[in-house]
């Protein structure tokens, strides 16, 4: 647990860069927008405590905020996500539960595994970032359109994302 | 006592969920509030630096286009400085001192970060308090409107941008000077709704919309757009879309606008309110 904390504070940096100062500036036809940092709820081991998940979502949520001065929209969205893993996790999970030593990642548990893991979290995290944004109702089918679309483009960029880790390392 | 610190261990994590989820939701729902906090500031003055670099590759480019623009804009203002008028000796003119009649005072600025795709987006410039910048400046783009400073750290600000579900902008028919309140629709960069324009009112397709100057915070005669559709609302006022004449996706150099009267102005009108 210990020994993989430098890789993914890493990880925090570099996602925290790449959604900032590239995916935030894409901007196809105003509807698509990707928040690919959401991958690091994703990937966080299974035996994070379920507090330091919350709290690391947080951190995380807020940093992305500040940098687009959205305070509190993503860290909502982003905590709400948190909480919903473990649940998530529980009702996907392998007909034998998760081997220790392993994480939520898709050289562990195959495509399949991880498409569904992603895809549910990706779409709570999306439908409450979008539809918190707007504040409203109206405009119902505009907004789950742009969740949907975005929605893609995430889940997309998280599988290549999976195909960037070497084999051999853990 | 033991039981319930049981319980409150087993339930601590929908506990903590709920604690940081209304926190959260604190923030979003005070967000404009927050704009002047010192912690927000300094994040500002972090995030602009890096804003500034990326933009300073991106901004290579645009250049032509810039240039193009910048030259265009040039030889308009040529063409109306005095010099290029024939002087009238001849004549008894009133002398009128500029300096201590002005009114608007403009600084150029540059974005160096800007959003269209979000609900509430957000222009970032690379000027703030020590270069003059204010909150409440217009800001415009070749006398066009861009959208209204909120917060200025020393050498940044945070621009909210017309495309805002909040802002309302006062503004009016050029032609014919009617009045009333225009608001971004949320949905797409280029247009924006025109309200409480009454039905008796002669407009039409192409009609140009201007700011009505009855704010403190823009100057009259910015051009917002043309009206691109109408229609009769319930009641008696029309809903008007007006097509913006900014094109927020390729914004670059603007103006901030301040005006040098706007304390005098919002003392009067609050004297007024307090009176009533």
């Amino acid at each position: 647990m210990i020994k993989l904390f430098p890789r993914y504070l890493i990880t925090f940096i570099v996602l925290v860069f790449l959604q900032v100062f590239i995916l935030n500036n894409i901007q196809f036809s105003g509807f698509i927008n990707p928040y690919i940092y959401v991958l690091f709820i994703l990937i966080l081991p299974f035996e994070t405590p379920k507090w330091l998940l919350l709290v690391v979502a947080f951190a995380l949520g807020i940093t992305i905020d500040l940098f687009s001065s959205t305070l509190g929209m993503h860290s909502a969205a982003t905590v709400f996500m948190a909480f919903a893993r473990p649940y998530v996790l529980k009702v996907i999970s392998p007909r034998d539960g998760y081997e220790s030593e392993t994480l939520p990642q898709l050289r562990f548990y195959g495509v399949n595994w991880f498409l569904k893991y992603s895809v549910i979290l990706i779409l709570l995290h999306h439908f409450f970032l979008f539809y918190i944004e707007v504040f409203r109702f109206s405009g119902f089918f505009t907004t789950f359109i742009r969740v949907v679309l975005s929605s893609i483009f995430t889940i997309v960029l998280v599988l290549i994302s999976q195909y960037f880790y070497r084999k051999d390392t853990r | 006592m033991r039981s319930l610190i049981n319980f409150l261990l087993r339930i601590h994590f929908l506990i903590l969920f709920i604690l940081i989820e209304v926190f959260s939701l604190f923030l979003l729902v005070n967000r404009n509030n927050f704009h002047k906090a010192k912690f927000i500031n300094s994040t500002r003055q972090f995030a602009g630096n890096f804003y500034t670099k990326t933009t300073n590759l991106k901004q290579y480019l645009y250049l032509n286009e810039e240039n193009q623009r910048l030259v265009e804009e040039n030889n308009r203002l040529l063409n109306i400085i005095e010099s290029t008028y024939k002087s009238d000796e001849i004549f008894f003119r009133s002398i009128n001192d500029t300096i201590f009649n002005q009114r608007y005072k403009y600084t150029p600025a540059r974005i160096i970060n800007n959003s269209i795709n979000k609900k509430h987006n957000f222009i970032t410039l690379n000027k703030g308090s020590l270069q003059g910048l204010r909150p409440e400046m217009a800001v415009v783009s070749d006398g066009n409107i861009v959208g209204v400073v909120k917060g200025v750290s020393n050498n940044y600000s945070t621009v909210i941008s017309l495309l805002d579900l909040d802002l309302r902008i006062s503004s009016k028919v050029k032609k014919n000077g009617y009045f009333g309140s225009l608001n971004w629709n949320g949905e797409d960069y280029k247009s924006a709704i025109l309200n409480e324009i009454p039905l008796h009112a002669d407009i039409q397709i192409g009609d140009t919309i201007i700011t009505s100057g009855f704010s403190s915070i823009f100057p009259e005669g910015i051009r917002i757009g043309f009206i691109s559709d109408f229609e009769e609302k319930s009641g008696s006022f029309y809903k008007i879309e007006v097509q913006l004449s900014t094109d927020f996706k390729r914004l670059d150099n603007v103006n901030v606008i301040g005006n040098l009267l706007q304390t005098e102005i919002l003392e009067i009108e609050n004297q007024t309110i307090k009176n009533d």
